[in-house]
């Protein structure tokens, strides 16, 4: 691991003195459960790190509102997980905490940290072994034509198919959640919609917040779906792996029993938090049954573009997605 | 209080202000890497004990228990938060100290496998179940099951066989002795708590 300068401001305000005085070469340390780990990797080679993982300030829960709930950045998975109320009213935020990394790891990460949490491709952090443009942009990429089984089939480029690995962004994509961020220049409000980017041409560019930027909230609306959502999960082992395919879901029925709204965001699929319109569209208006849950699903895979070792999230994606439907709806308001 | 360092090497000596201090010249051969990085004053708690140290902010947790302090218990397995082998608490919560940037500590306490038995060296309840249970077989992975089985009764997450399966998949066994870590783990559970049921 390379030295590092390491400053742990009391304060936001101090902390964004800290960013505002800092060079190129610095990085925003919270939990440490993805920067940390890639700087042993050697893939991660700051100059000066700026710890925020214990900024009070920027860790508070507020369930209280019921048209918005928020979430202090530094606020730590497992407590927002855990907490009851968003476990009742918003079950898909909070199995989306749950069912990512261990309870150690959850205590450690923040909510925050994790929309940034950085991919799991096998090549990616294998280091100067394989060519890889998001890790030595030029390079080349080693998935393509390699080992792929685990890599993105919606919103890949000639560059790069590296997988989002989170969980929380995309239940957080479903449902529309905003992001407060503050920096030298002040305060602005991203869209979750407007923070992740496609590789494009530029796969070493994953979002667009400025290197000197802090995420100090996260905001989600409460949706009439938010009480009946999930979030559903499948991994190549029960617990404690990355999701193969994960689909955010919500369902509201209107008097007559039709869905009136409908969310479904995917993960493990895609290069981004992915969110499906289409599938959303095909629902809306019509009454929740395996069929229709099945065509929803069909039409969230419609587009896919799937490589050597991955055809087969296609069908397994679609069932997901028909499930989480109907766990969804099982669990909406009649 | 008795001496927390219990093998040589870790050189403790009493700081002024009467927490244990070590030096920084024990790191041996990385002393010339150490010295052009920016050293930073931690003091921290383990397992009652302060410590007071100069750190590379480099330095894992795990690094300064097993080989700063001498505290071997705390296992390192893969060094990058997959295998749980390295679990302490910090202010009572589980965490992995192989992604706890030491000088992240600064002010908290940390406990250890070496701070669970009472002073007198009679072990925790927990600690006879997995004799009991025959919940070791190498007994590598050992000190972080019991470290995240200790948490995942506190944090009432031990209700049945399926929630501590799910709260302690972050400590794998090799072994597979998870049936009897399953079952020192319920026991235990059921003595501290007696609503917890049968799983």
């Amino acid at each position: 691991m390379r030295p590092f300068s390491y400053t742990a401001p009391a304060t936001v305000a101090e902390a964004v003195d800290a960013l505002a005085a800092s060079g190129p070469g610095t990085k925003i340390l919270a939990g440490g459960t993805t920067l940390y780990d890639l700087m042993k990797l050697d893939i991660e080679a700051p100059a000066a790190v700026v710890d925020v993982h214990r900024l009070t300030e920027i860790a508070a829960i507020d369930t209280t509102d019921p048209g918005e709930f928020s979430f202090g950045a530094a606020a730590r998975m497992a407590d927002v997980a855990d907490d009851p109320v968003l476990r009742r009213d918003f079950p898909a935020l909070a199995e989306s905490l749950a069912k990512a990394a261990s309870q150690q790891l959850r205590n450690m990460a923040t909510v925050g940290g994790n929309l940034l949490q950085r991919t799991r491709c096998g090549y990616f952090r294998g280091g100067p072994a394989f060519p890889c443009n998001k890790r030595e942009p030029g390079s080349g990429c080693a998935a393509l034509g390699g080992l792929d089984r685990g890599h993105a089939i919606f919103g890949g480029s000639d560059t790069c198919v590296a997988t989002y690995p989170g969980d929380w962004a995309v239940a957080l994509r479903a449902f529309d959640a905003v992001v407060d961020v503050i920096g030298p220049r002040g305060e602005r409000t991203v869209a979750i919609a407007d923070l992740h980017v496609e590789p494009g041409d530029t796969p070493q560019r994953e979002h667009t917040l400025a290197g000197d930027e802090l995420i100090v909230r996260i905001r989600v609306p409460v949706a009439p779906s938010s009480r009946g959502s999930t979030y559903h999960k499948i991994r190549d082992r029960e617990s404690y792996a990355f999701a193969l395919v994960s689909v955010a879901a919500g369902v509201a029925f209107d008097d007559q029993g039709a869905v009136e709204d409908c969310r479904i965001a995917l993960g493990g699929v895609a290069t981004l938090p992915w969110r499906c319109p289409a599938a959303e569209m095909v629902l809306t208006g019509e009454r929740l049954t395996e069929e229709s849950a099945l065509r929803a699903g069909e039409a969230a895979f419609a587009g896919a573009r799937p490589r050597a070792h991955n055809v087969f999230k296609i069908e397994l994606g679609i069932r997901t997605v028909a499930d989480a439907l109907r766990i969804a709806g099982e669990r909406a308001v009649r | 209080m008795t001496a927390i360092v219990r093998r040589s090497g870790g050189n403790p000596t009493n700081a002024p202000d009467g927490g244990l201090c070590l030096a920084l010249g024990d790191m041996g051969s990385s002393e010339a890497t150490l010295s052009s990085a920016i050293r930073t004053e931690t003091a921290f708690t383990v397992n009652g004990l302060r410590v007071k140290m100069e750190l590379d902010p480099r330095e894992s947790l795990l690094d300064v228990l097993r080989e700063r302090l001498g505290l071997t218990g705390t296992k390192k397995g893969c060094d990058h938060g997959q295998c749980g082998a390295c679990t302490v608490h910090l202010d009572g919560r589980r965490i992995v100290s192989c992604l706890t940037p030491a000088v992240q500590v600064n002010g908290q306490a940390v406990t250890t496998i070496e701070g669970v038995a009472a002073p007198d060296g009679t072990l925790h309840p927990l600690q006879e179940a997995f004799i009991d249970n025959d919940a070791l077989q190498c007994g590598y992975c050992t000190p972080g099951q019991v470290m995240s089985g200790l948490a995942c009764i506190a944090e009432g997450h031990a209700g049945d066989d399926d929630e501590i399966r799910e709260y302690l998949s972050g400590n794998l066994c090799r072994c597979g002795a998870y049936a009897g870590i399953l079952a020192a783990v319920r026991e235990t559970a059921r003595r501290t708590d007696p609503r917890v049921g049968e799983g």
